[in-house]
């Protein structure tokens, strides 16, 4: 098989593999690892955008400090329209999965990096985390009204106990629907880059249309990757509304 | 990098699944549970990481200069209304003193032309007063003069008289009877 392969060498999932940093040991839990060292390099981007680019602090802002604040407008406004007021309290938890999300993701296009948020550990810990964070907020909020959210009073009320079941299955289903999405449209992208890419090494010269096709296909990523960390941002938003006022 | 070890490892031809790390991984890395806690861990830390900035750092900040700048500019707005505010009184102010000045200087002409009348007034009066005494004057003047024209009429008309007479009848003139006739003739005049 591997001698077949020899031939074609078109791999498109090894780029996701997880590796230690140093030497070619066992990952135990706390290893570095190549996906340590791409969430390192997101939170030093962050730091660049956020905190580097605001240091002058200006009435009218230069660029940098531009795009620092035209992001906390963004998705502040996003946490006020969804979640209304008291969804304000949340921004800062929201702001940090939005930036964590949208600089791993473009971090990830870089030749030769490592996506960190194209693995469904990654992105399921983020949805469980914000499916757990909103189902307590919801019952803490709300008490046993937060069920409400489950008992659609619009609809005729032999419908409710069968809206309820749906409602209740789609509830749970939340947190994989929000992390395989991310993960998903990660990995998918990446791999087909990859796929090109291999035809690419196999035609040498005069491979245009892999090349041609890499590019197209990575001018979607660009989009892809900033769309799906706005998906997932304002999901969160969605579920937090849910929690806080969950008169369906 | 996962391309390098591929054209290596392809060579030796064996894909050992327990050493998955170091070639090619069959199968989809993302649902390789051995690598999970490492993940969580490091994504985790990765989250607190950036939330720390954020909360402490990033956000106040990008908060002051935002509530910063809405400050300034609405304590620009509130300047330049009351400038204009300013303004329009100044107008006012400017348009209040032309009308003001316009009434005085009306005044003013006015009271000069009434000045100029009463001058004037006075001026024909006095000038009617002394026509009417040069006009007096006159009349006696006149009068006198034609006091004495009568009196030297009547003198050469008695003296023509008493000559005509002693020409014609000399030794009949008596004196009184001429100025009789002469004076009852130039009762008419």
């Amino acid at each position: 098989m591997a001698a077949e392969e020899s031939a074609f060498n078109i791999h498109p999932m090894d780029q996701f593999v997880i590796k230690p940093l140093f030497g070619h040991g066992d990952i135990l839990w706390y290893t570095p690892t190549n996906a340590t060292l791409w969430m390192g390099i997101t939170v030093l981007a962050v730091i660049a955008m956020l905190v580097l680019g605001t240091r002058g602090r200006a009435i009218v802002p230069s660029r940098s400090q531009s795009i620092a604040e035209e992001i906390y407008a963004f998705v502040h406004k996003m946490v006020e329209d969804i979640a209304g007021k008291e969804g304000l309290k949340y921004f800062p938890y929201i702001m940090t999965l939005f930036m964590f999300i949208v600089l791993a993701n473009v971090l990830g296009l870089l030749p030769m990096s490592f996506t960190t948020t194209s693995h469904i550990a990654v992105t399921a810990t983020m949805a469980m985390a914000v499916f757990l964070f909103v189902t307590l907020l919801g019952f803490y909020k709300n008490g046993f009204k937060f069920l409400s959210l489950f008992w659609v009073s619009s609809a005729p009320l032999v419908l409710r106990p069968i809206l309820a079941i749906i409602e209740i299955i789609s509830y749970f289903v939340r947190p994989v629907s929000h992390s395989i999405r991310l993960a998903g449209n990660m990995m998918a992208g990446h791999a087909v880059i990859k796929v090109f890419a291999g035809f690419a090494g196999a035609m040498g010269i005069g491979a245009v249309a892999p090349i041609a096709g890499i590019m197209a296909v990575y001018g979607l990523e660009m989009l892809v990757t900033v769309i799906q960390a706005y998906v997932f941002t304002i999901l969160t938003c969605v579920y937090l509304n849910d929690a806080l006022h969950p008169v369906h | 990098m996962a391309s390098e070890e591929t054209t290596s490892e392809a060579g030796n031809g064996a894909v050992d699944a327990g050493h998955a790390v170091a070639e090619h991984y069959e199968g989809m890395p993302q649902l390789n549970p051995d690598w999970f806690a490492n993940q969580i861990f490091w994504l985790v830390v990765t989250l607190v990481v950036i939330y720390l900035i954020l909360a402490k750092v990033a956000l106040p900040r990008i908060a002051s200069v935002l509530s910063e700048r809405a400050n300034a500019i609405s304590n620009d707005l509130e300047s330049a209304e009351a400038l204009k505010q300013k303004a329009v009184e100044a107008e006012e102010a400017y348009n209040k003193a032309l009308a003001d000045a316009r009434a005085e200087a009306g005044q003013i002409v006015a009271e000069a032309k009434a000045d100029i009348q009463k001058d004037l007034n006075v001026a024909i009066e006095k000038a009617d007063a002394e026509i009417a005494a040069k006009a007096a004057e006159s009349e006696v003047a006149i009068a006198e003069i034609r006091k004495g024209a009568v009196a030297a009429v009547e003198k050469v008309a008695k003296d023509t008289a008493g000559a005509i007479i002693n020409k014609i009848m000399p030794g009949a003139g008596d004196a009184k009877a001429i100025t009789a006739a002469v004076k009852s003739q130039m009762k008419g005049v």
